[in-house]
């Protein structure tokens, strides 16, 4: 076989990237920059996020006129640098959604498996919490959830937590059960294997690519909660810097001073455009049939 | 049918005691309501005659009876800030929801049904994946980011139409398109697969055999068909989307609905208020996908024959 070629290419591109299309690969890319920008925040960003300069407020971006030179992309009420909050609200915002949908994963998967191994009255029970929270808007019981916890980071990577669960307990038990009939969980039980043997180490491993799926698209729909509260002004508090609440507070300003607005806008879009792109094509190659909401 | 009726009713009743139960618990994991309420300064005497006004010093199960009791005889309780009943000041806020809700379902269905057959039918050709681009921007694009956008063009740049409010048509059309926005999206990709589905079916064939024309195959056998599945998603996905972007398009366009009562009696703590509207809201969203959930066993024949 290897004589069939002479030379082996000498730097052969991944083969997800020769087989994604134009808008998955700048998705990727777009993707890679943010990720690349939320690590680096605290070495890139030219600012302090909170820092307030009196005789610098309301200033343009330094290409029109009355731009003061240092603050790219111009600076809010209080005079602080949009870019510095924007890459600082990036940061949070990816932070919340990986932490929120962690802990989705985690409450959701072990439900989700516990309905599917036990089955009878847990089972029940967890479809019926499924069905619960399906039927009732999330962000209704986020407001209430934010209102009576108060709103700390720790509170809010709860209520996102909370938001996505119900998906993982669905997909995680329909795969359990459908793995529990399959020959080789039975031929492990007949060997005498305990139950928690069995889910750690013959169910999880077949259960990692769906959950990865579920995962990436969970991030965009968490990325949305987490921004629109903010944007309401219900998420993490002032002054800490989040891009729904830059929007939020800035949209006062927004006839003299656009861009308070303008920058975090795009950079939300720009994180759910990639996000959305990349969970779409991770499930269309990892082939699972799931529904989507 | 009647045995249909019966689940459908009893699945209500354990999702609204879930809700419920979640919101009484919760109030009371944090602590006294009181404390959250009233804030700091509040003298002893003062507390103490609250927690005995709210009837906070009883024990937890009386509490919950209580709680549970005012569905029966309709007091739930004033507004901190307004002292007036709180059913009062929600019920106030119905109608100006209902107008806004109604005017983007009317949108969301005139545009959402064509467009999902179109994409069906002509999924190789460019329009379908056109449309298909449109819906996905509609998903991707944050309801708040694109009423600010709006916003910004229509009415401080060009000075088309007015922001506050709902007191003229005018002031319908940036909200109904914001909230409109990612029903079209949800509905049109629904309304796409649901044809694609029947598109596939031998009845299709067997119209088409027999010398029907294209458009009615696709109308009548088609959509007739696909209409009972989307009718389903209307009731389970578009009602709770549509709560969840009026409370964000009522707060961006300060329309005197529900919505925008919910999040400012949540960043003023006027928790009487919240707790109650939540458990409305949530009430509307379990009846609205019940009575779907009914009219969806009863339009198809094969669930309307069974029991």
């Amino acid at each position: 076989m290897a004589s069939l070629s002479d030379t082996p290419p000498p730097r052969q591109l991944p083969r997800f990237w020769l087989e994604a299309d134009p808008t998955q690969k700048l998705a990727m890319v777009v993707g890679a920059i943010l990720v690349l920008l939320a690590v680096l925040t605290p070495l890139i960003a030219p600012f302090d996020p909170n820092a307030q300069s009196l005789i610098a407020r309301l200033r343009p971006p330094v290409w029109m006129e009355r731009g003061q030179p240092g603050y790219l992309l111009g600076t809010d009420e209080l005079g602080r640098d949009v870019l510095t909050r924007g890459l600082y609200g990036l940061r949070l915002t990816m932070m919340l959604a990986v932490l929120g949908a962690t802990l989705g994963l985690l409450i959701g998967g072990t439900l989700g498996l516990l309905a599917g191994m036990l089955g009878g009255r847990t089972e029940a029970l967890v479809m019926g919490a499924v069905d619960a929270q399906i039927a009732v808007p999330f962000t209704l019981i986020a407001l209430f959830l934010l209102t009576v916890l108060g709103n700390s980071i720790e509170v809010m990577v709860i209520v996102l937590g909370l938001a996505g669960w119900e998906q993982y307990a669905r997909i995680m038990r329909a795969e359990v059960r459908r793995l529990m009939r399959l020959p080789f969980i039975e031929a492990a039980h007949c060997a005498g294997a305990a139950p928690l043997w069995i889910a750690t180490r013959h169910l999880l491993p077949n259960l990692v690519s769906p959950l990865v799926v579920q995962f990436t698209l969970s991030l965009s729909s968490i990325i949305l909660l987490e921004s629109t509260l903010s944007f309401l002004g219900l998420g993490v508090q002032p002054p800490t810097a989040t891009l729904g609440a830059m929007v939020g507070i800035g949209r006062d300003y927004m006839p003299t001073a656009p861009w308070i607005v303008l920058v975090p806008a795009l950079f939300i879009l720009s994180v759910t455009f990639a996000v959305q792109i990349l969970g779409d094509w991770l499930r269309d190659r990892a082939d699972v049939r799931l529904r989507s909401r | 049918m009647l045995k249909h009726v019966l689940k459908t009713l009893a699945r209500m009743s354990v999702t609204f005691s879930v809700i419920v139960t979640l919101v009484f618990f919760a109030t009371r994991i944090t602590g006294n309501p009181v404390d959250f309420v009233a804030g700091e300064g509040l003298t002893q005497e003062d507390r103490a005659l609250l927690i005995r006004y709210y009837k906070l010093d009883a024990p937890i199960l009386t509490q919950y009876t209580a709680f549970l009791g005012a569905f029966v005889d309709g007091q739930f309780g004033l507004s901190f800030m307004e002292r007036r009943p709180v059913a009062e000041i929600v019920v106030e806020r119905l109608w100006p929801s209902l107008q806004l809700l109604l005017s983007a379902m009317l949108v969301t269905l005139a545009l959402a049904i064509p467009l999902g057959v179109a994409a069906a039918v002509w999924r190789k050709h460019w329009i379908g994946s056109a449309i298909m681009s449109v819906v996905f921007l509609g998903y991707a694009v944050p309801n708040f980011v694109l009423a600010i956008l709006l916003i910004l063009t229509f009415s401080y740049w060009l000075n088309w139409l007015p922001v506050v409010g709902n007191a003229t048509p005018a002031h319908f059309i940036m909200p109904t398109i914001v909230l409109s926005g990612v029903l079209i999206s949800a509905l049109t990709r629904f309304t796409r697969n649901a044809m694609l589905d029947v598109l596939g079916q031998d009845f299709m064939r067997t119209a088409r055999a027999k010398g029907l024309p294209e458009t009615a195959v696709i109308l009548r056998h088609g959509l007739g068909n696909a209409g009972i599945t989307v009718l389903s998603v209307i009731g389970l996905q578009v009602a709770g989307l549509a709560a969840a972007g009026s409370v964000v398009v009522e707060s961006i366009f300060a329309w005197p609905g529900i919505g925008e009562l919910l999040v400012s009696s949540a960043i003023r703590r006027d928790y009487p208020v919240l707790q109650f509207g939540v458990i409305a809201v949530a009430a509307a969203v379990i009846v609205i996908n019940a009575v779907v959930d009914l009219t969806y066993a009863w339009a198809d024949p094969r669930l309307r024959r069974e029991g």
